[in-house]
């Protein structure tokens, strides 16, 4: 019972994480119908500035564990937004109205680009960073394993929650909003209708990143380890989290992540943990063949 | 109309201005380990050079855009808009493609010494069969595969068991590993009747990954992380390559001097041998009713099922003979590697083949030879600066995709056309 307890905080703060990740993928291959593959990266290079930033901190003496953590958060979204521009500017866009496959392929071009760009300026090998919180809650004990909510799992699902709201909120009800949900529904007509389509799209990509770079410091924060690597993995994982969910949904990206996550946790405890991915991709199959646009997802209405 | 010398440098500015945001984290900053605990390094000279460079590099760009576009207005205004499209270059590749052809067969007896010369062929002629594999899945019947790593993974593990725990030769089990591949291609394709576009791209890829991570954690017959080593290198049709010793082998039936080359050498040709059946074997099912539908499925899946065409046969059989050809070079691979680990069929083994269909223009088969070259030597070149090769390589396919997103062969036409103007079909 305790055991279950904790698989589903640790499965639950895993998913917020990945579900953080998928909404930068839905909302690309929302507006743009593309998968951007390099959006792990993106994550990726946001957990490298975390590290830095943290370690920056902490030589110039700041103690206060909550200051450190807002203005890394503030330099990673920043910093990361400008690399989700970059990204779309230079790789994306002298493309747009190509044929599909052509985007997906210079993506892969991008995350294979940054995976080595991070690893050529900032080393190929393993970032620690000392735990910055520590300590939690005890749930519950039974026969002897004690259920344990940490301080920064509750940060997480906080920080989780508060940005979905800012981010409902953003696509709900700003123009920016309105905007970008036109630009996803007919990206002629918002043209036509005088939107700046381009950059519409970029600040959709910055949006991701924003997220994403979220992520990415909460990760660093959470594991204290990092590497060039986490992207790919964790980039797969949230799309397949989007994909579960329906692409192009953004509640369903979020359902997703947490269906991933606690997947992930159960089995690992329960089955394996070297089969973990295996379970994954298992469901997602699965889900795909009997739902085949997602969870959440629309079905395509196919129009001769 | 050409910008002014403001204009331009304002865009740089601009440009180098974003380069100092994206460098300041990466180039201008690291962390670097000191006993244990993480100490922050500054590159600030660095930084600046980085940002100059994309000052610079930028400015000759928009100049050289600039230039471009000017020309192309005087060409169009010249010649009063109406003529003036070159005619694609119809016979250009068939007669690249005897050329290389030709080259390829000779290019054992120039550099019958050179080792390295034969074995980056070797390499570059086995992703040619992958390319060639997917290129019927991806290419022709339009259906994005994003594992076929995994089909490449199942026919070198079937080789590597049935020989290591068998004895199996490599003819024998080459069949036998295509149709373990085959029925992997059906397993993959199945799910992939209902699924369009991404989702299926998903799924393959998935696919993979599970392929990969059973083969990792299955120690007691992939052997785990470990792989599985010394497989059986193939024979001259029953003559080991080895040195002198009692059995008869190549060298000594024919009378030669033993050389490890002419296992190389071998090799090499067994692989062209294989390339080439795959080629005319993919060239003839172009022109059977079996590789008209499987375009006709690319250009319109709705228009086949009203015309009351089988789809799920369709796809199935695409998925099939993809994963055959990719089974067949994994076979290949394994009996010329003789070890074979998860390693060697992650993701990027799926994106590289992937990139090779796409940047050698989906469905050429011609494309397909060119892109390997591009892509197995690309790497190879930048072997000197080996740190930066996986950078270059990156930013190589984002390149190509931007100045030739039809791919470098663009051929997207059907085999079949009414009313032929030439006589291709």
């Amino acid at each position: 019972m305790a055991l279950a307890l904790q698989q589903l905080i640790n499965g639950l703060t895993l998913g917020a994480v990945y579900g953080l990740i998928a909404i930068g993928y839905t909302m690309v291959y929302g507006i743009i119908g593309m998968i951007n593959f390099a959006h792990g990266d993106i994550y990726m290079v946001s957990a490298f500035i975390a590290v830095t930033g943290f370690t920056l901190l902490a030589a110039f003496g700041v103690h206060s564990v909550a200051l450190a953590l807002f203005v890394v958060l503030a330099l990673a979204v920043l910093f990361t937004s400008v690399y989700g521009w970059a990204v779309e500017r230079v790789a994306y866009r002298p493309l747009r109205g190509s044929a599909r496959l052509v985007p997906l392929i210079s993506s892969i071009g991008m995350s294979i680009f940054l995976q080595n760009l991070v690893q050529l300026t900032q080393g190929a090998r393993v970032k620690p960073i000392p735990p910055m919180i520590t300590g939690g809650v005890d749930l519950l004990t039974v026969d002897g394993f004690t259920a344990r909510l940490s301080y920064s799992q509750i940060l997480i699902v906080l920080v989780t929650v508060a940005l979905l709201a800012a981010f409902t909120w953003l696509i709900q009800r700003t123009s920016f909003g309105r905007r970008q949900r036109a630009c996803e529904q007919d990206r002629t007509m918002t043209a036509l209708l005088g939107i700046d389509v381009d950059r519409t799209i970029s600040l959709t990509f910055m949006l991701g990143a924003a997220l994403a770079a979220v992520a990415g410091v909460l990760v660093t924060m959470y594991y204290g380890v990092i590497d060039f690597y986490i992207g790919f993995v964790a980039g797969i994982k949230a799309f397949t989290a989007a994909v579960l969910g329906g692409i192009g949904s953004l509640p369903g990206a979020m359902l997703g992540g947490l269906i991933i996550g606690l997947i992930e946790a159960f089995w690992s405890n329960y089955l394996s943990a070297e089969y973990k991915d295996v379970a994954t991709f298992s469901i997602l199959i699965l889900v795909l063949l009997f739902r085949p646009s997602g969870l959440l997802g629309r079905p395509e209405v196919e129009k001769v | 109309m050409p910008a002014t010398l403001a204009e331009r440098g304002r865009d740089a500015a601009a440009a180098a201005a974003i380069a100092l945001l994206l460098g300041i984290p990466m180039i201008g900053l690291t962390t670097v380990d000191q006993g244990g605990a993480l100490r922050v390094q500054t590159r600030w000279p660095w930084l600046a050079v980085f940002v100059i460079a994309v000052f610079c590099g930028r400015w000759l760009l928009r100049y050289g855009l600039d230039r471009l576009r000017t020309r192309r207005t005087r060409a169009r205004s010249d010649s009063t808009g109406t003529a003036a499209r070159p005619a694609p270059g119809g016979r250009l590749p068939g007669a690249l493609a005897w050329l290389t052809f030709g080259i390829s067969l000779a290019l054992p007896l120039v550099f019958s010494d050179n080792r390295y010369v034969i074995d980056t062929a070797t390499t570059v002629l086995i992703y040619v069969m992958l390319g060639w594999g997917l290129n019927v899945v991806v290419g022709l019947a339009g259906l994005l595969d994003m594992g076929h790593a995994a089909f490449y993974a199942v026919g070198a593990y079937a080789y590597a068991l049935l020989s290591t725990r068998f004895g199996w030769g490599f003819w024998e089990a080459l069949p036998v590993a295509a149709l373990i591949a085959a029925v992997f291609g059906l397993a993959v394709g199945w799910p992939s009747l209902r699924l369009r576009g991404d989702y299926l791209a998903i799924v393959t890829l998935g696919f993979g990954e599970i392929i990969r991570v059973v083969l990792l954690n299955g120690a007691e017959f992939s052997g785990g992380p470990n792989g599985i080593s010394q497989i059986p290198r193939p024979s001259f049709f029953g003559l080991p390559f080895a040195p002198p010793g009692e059995a008869p082998t190549f060298a000594a039936f024919f009378g030669l001097e033993f050389s490890p080359m002419h296992r190389i050498l071998f090799l090499y040709y067994v692989i062209l041998m294989l390339a080439l059946l795959t080629n005319a074997l993919v060239l003839r099912l172009r022109r059977l009713p079996i590789g008209r539908a499987w375009e006709a499925m690319r250009e319109d899946e709705i228009a086949c099922r009203a015309l009351g065409m089988n789809v799920t046969h369709i796809k199935l059989s695409a998925f099939a003979l993809g994963a055959v050809l990719g089974g067949v070079a994994g076979v290949f691979f394994a009996a010329r590697q003789g070890f074979i680990s998860p390693e060697s069929f992650t993701f990027n083994e799926s994106a590289i083949i992937l990139a090779i269909v796409v940047l050698g223009g989906m469905g050429s088969q011609f494309g397909v030879v060119l892109a390997s070259l591009v892509l197995v030597l690309l790497p190879e070149i930048g072997r000197d600066f080996a740190e930066y090769r996986m950078l270059l390589f990156g930013a190589a396919m984002i390149l190509i995709m931007i100045w030739r997103p039809g791919g470098i062969l663009a051929q997207r036409e059907p085999t079949l056309r009414l009313a032929a103007k030439d006589r291709r079909v």
